[in-house]
């Protein structure tokens, strides 16, 4: 029991022979040490990134995690792929419906998805305290906000921008004008964009308040939904009394109306708004203003939500 | 390896660590302190993860208040709490916290595999971890900390809640840490005595104030003593009182050891052997009282009596606040005695 003399002990000699209790056999073979490359704190973040989105696939994670993902994936995919087929087939002189329009239309589904992918980028690692292990390496706060913010957008990027590419390839299948689709496609890429950012903003933001996984996607589908649903509706009251600027203005109070009032307006779509009129200069203005708000407010709750957690 | 200056940390409601000075060595330090002594707190200044309100330190050279990016790619952390996701299996999670530390893909995987092996996590690190027993758990929490070799590792009390075995194996790997990988280690934990059999340097704390900080070797060095157990007879009915009276008589000095509640604690007199003289008077004298002796057996000191040595005697200049907790401890727990758990001293109160 009593301690061996340890004075200054040398530094690890490789194939030390094994320790003094039997299983220790196997560790005979000696620690090494490692003088490689350490790539610091830009690689850890884009590790991050690469593994959060992949994580948001299910991909790396086990088999019953891919199934969700990819099958909101198929959803999402399909109709598109319909559209393209009845397009080809029918010789249509024009697709049934816009690059934008699809995002917007399928809002549930990628409500869905986002609801099911923002709590696992985030919830895991604060309920079960991994958050600390990475604060007591070399990235800070901000790489892995930034990460994870980067790593949720471009995973609903990949899931919107997939199926408005099939539209495209589609559209073009169909011979149709390949300026016009072109532009679309390209403007619908941004409309994904900016969906997608704000979108993973505020689905993070939510998820990070709410440690426990069930809890984050029902608060996450609230979110998305209840406040569209209202916009929806009460837009649907106002034009009935032929009030349009008011449809403009409810527009701003849910995210999925706010990306459709700027797509229609600086994308080149059509809204799914009552009338489907355009939004005025002012209203172009306080969308415009409001979406880099809750962008940047999303990232720096986010920040903020972390400060204490590395402690 | 870290130097520690006048290193303060006040948090709203309490003060965390008092005008702390301490400096530390390559090797195995313990850190040692009751619950709430400051232990965790240090730690996380150490990493540059919180700001010192006053002083300052600095690891392996760098500063902690502007350099901990620096810090955290050399060091080693190991959280007090739990931090494994359930659903990922030893070998994913660490991989991925090698490539955090900045490791590229194919060294972390090597890496990986090497270091959970000397942890002695085999088989069952392709398994979720959700279903590994805290020793494996506590393992998995080391690899993670030891994966991309670093110079020092702070281990947060990496024995808790492990049981006797399974505490006796992780020590053994922390010194392993040292002596085979080469890598200093600074290691908390609340148990005083555990210490002594891995450490070559012991800090002790207490409500963020440095109590002692010496080498192991010095802890235990001081006088060798005798312990000696006598039986009573008819013209002694109390012969352990009469042998001690009669030892200070002849000009021994001797105590009753303050393991109360410890078997044969009553019976025990700890003598002096300050030479060799010693064993012959206690022999002539147990002869001349006629009384039966039960043993004698030379005795060295724990790190944990030391402490009650000077709570005693007032004399070693060690806080006395410390002793009657460590007492209490030690009745508590009769089947290590060397483990004496620090009870927390005054209400530190948690403070979310
Ligand atoms: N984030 C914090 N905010 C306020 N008080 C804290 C915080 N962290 C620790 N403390 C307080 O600081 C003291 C030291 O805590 P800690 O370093 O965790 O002790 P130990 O690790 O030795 O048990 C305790 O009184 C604790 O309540
Ligand atoms: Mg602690």
């Amino acid at each position: 029991m009593s301690p061996e003399p340890h004075a200054t002990t040398p530094v690890a000699t490789p194939g030390k022979p094994p320790g003094q209790r039997g299983e220790d056999v196997i560790h005979n073979i000696g620690y090494r040490n490692y003088d490689g490359p350490r790539l610091g704190r830009g690689y850890a973040r884009t590790s991050l990134f690469e593994q959060s989105l992949r994580g948001a696939y299910g991909l790396g994670r086990s088999a019953k995690s891919k199934v969700l993902p990819m099958l909101l994936f198929a959803v999402m995919c399909v109709p598109a792929a319909i559209v393209v087929a009845v397009t080809v087939f029918t010789k249509a002189k024009e697709m049934p419906v816009h690059y934008n329009e699809y995002v917007i239309l399928m809002q549930p589904v990628i409500g869905v998805y986002i609801a099911a992918m923002a709590p696992q980028a985030v919830s895991l690692d604060l309920r079960f305290r991994v958050v600390p292990l990475y604060f007591s390496r070399p990235i800070e706060r901000g790489d892995y906000v930034g990460a994870k913010y980067a790593a949720l957008s471009a995973a609903i990027f990949v899931f919107t921008a997939t199926s408005v590419l099939i539209l495209y390839v589609g559209a073009l299948l169909a011979k149709l004008d390949f300026g016009d689709e072109t532009k679309g496609f390209a403007l619908g890429l941004v409309c994904c964009l900016v969906f997608s950012v704000l979108h993973g903003g505020i689905a993070l933001t939510v998820a990070a308040a709410t440690p426990r996984r069930g809890f984050g996607v029902a608060a996450i589908i609230a979110v998305l939904t209840i406040p569209y649903m209202l916009v929806s509706a009460l837009q649907g009251i106002v034009a009935s009394q032929d009030n349009t600027s008011a449809i403009g203005w409810l527009g701003l109070a849910s995210p999925g109306s706010l990306v459709d009032g700027l797509q229609s307006k600086l994308l080149g779509g059509d809204n799914a708004f009552p009338r489907g009129e355009d939004l005025t200069a002012a209203q172009t203005s306080a969308y415009a203003l409001l979406t880099v708000v809750l962008i940047a407010g999303t990232y720096a709750l986010l920040l903020r939500r972390y400060r204490k957690a590395g402690l | 390896m870290i130097a520690i200056e006048s290193l303060t940390k006040r948090y709203p409601r309490v003060t965390a660590l008092d005008r702390l000075t301490v400096g530390i060595t390559p090797g195995v330090t313990g850190l040692v302190g009751a619950n709430g002594a400051g232990k965790s707190t240090l730690i996380k200044i150490l990493l540059g993860l919180a700001p010192a309100t006053e002083g300052g330190a600095t690891v392996l050279g760098l500063d902690v208040a502007r350099e901990g990016s620096a810090i955290r790619e050399r060091v080693g952390y190991m959280p007090e709490h739990d931090c494994l996701p359930p659903d990922v299996s030893a070998t994913e999670f660490v991989v991925h916290m090698a490539r955090m530390s900045g490791l590229p893909f194919t060294s972390a995987r090597e890496r990986t595999a090497d270091t959970l092996r000397h942890v002695g996590l085999y088989e069952e690190r392709y398994r979720p971890m959700g279903g590994y027993s805290t020793g494996m758990k506590q393992r998995v929490k080391l690899a993670q900390a030891l994966v991309h070799d670093p110079k020092l590792v702070l281990l947060d009390e990496p024995t808790n809640g492990l049981d006797p075995v399974g505490r006796d194996e992780m020590l053994a790997l922390i010194r392993r840490v040292h002596t085979d990988f080469g890598i200093s280690v600074l290691v908390t934990s609340h148990l005083l005595g555990e210490l002594e059999r891995t450490c070559d340097h012991v800090v002790v704390i207490d409500g963020g104030k440095l109590l002692r900080a010496s080498s192991t070797a010095d802890f235990t060095k001081s006088t060798p003593s005798l312990a000696v157990e006598v039986t009573d007879t008819d013209a002694h009915p109390d012969g352990t009182e009469a042998l001690r009276s009669a030892l200070a008589a002849a000009g021994l000095s001797v105590q009753a050891p303050g393991t109360a509640g410890a078997p044969g604690a009553g019976h025990l007199l700890m003598v002096d052997a300050t030479d060799e003289s010693a064993y012959d008077t206690v022999r002539d004298t147990v002869i001349e009282l006629g009384l039966g002796l039960v043993r004698m057996e030379q005795h060295r000191h724990r790190i944990a009596e030391v402490f009650q040595a000077g709570d005693e005697s007032g004399a070693s200049g060690t806080d006395p606040a410390l002793a009657p907790a460590a007492g209490a401890g030690a009745a508590a727990a009769p089947a290590s005695a060397a483990d004496l758990a620090l009870q927390p001293q005054k209400g530190g109160g948690d403070v979310a």
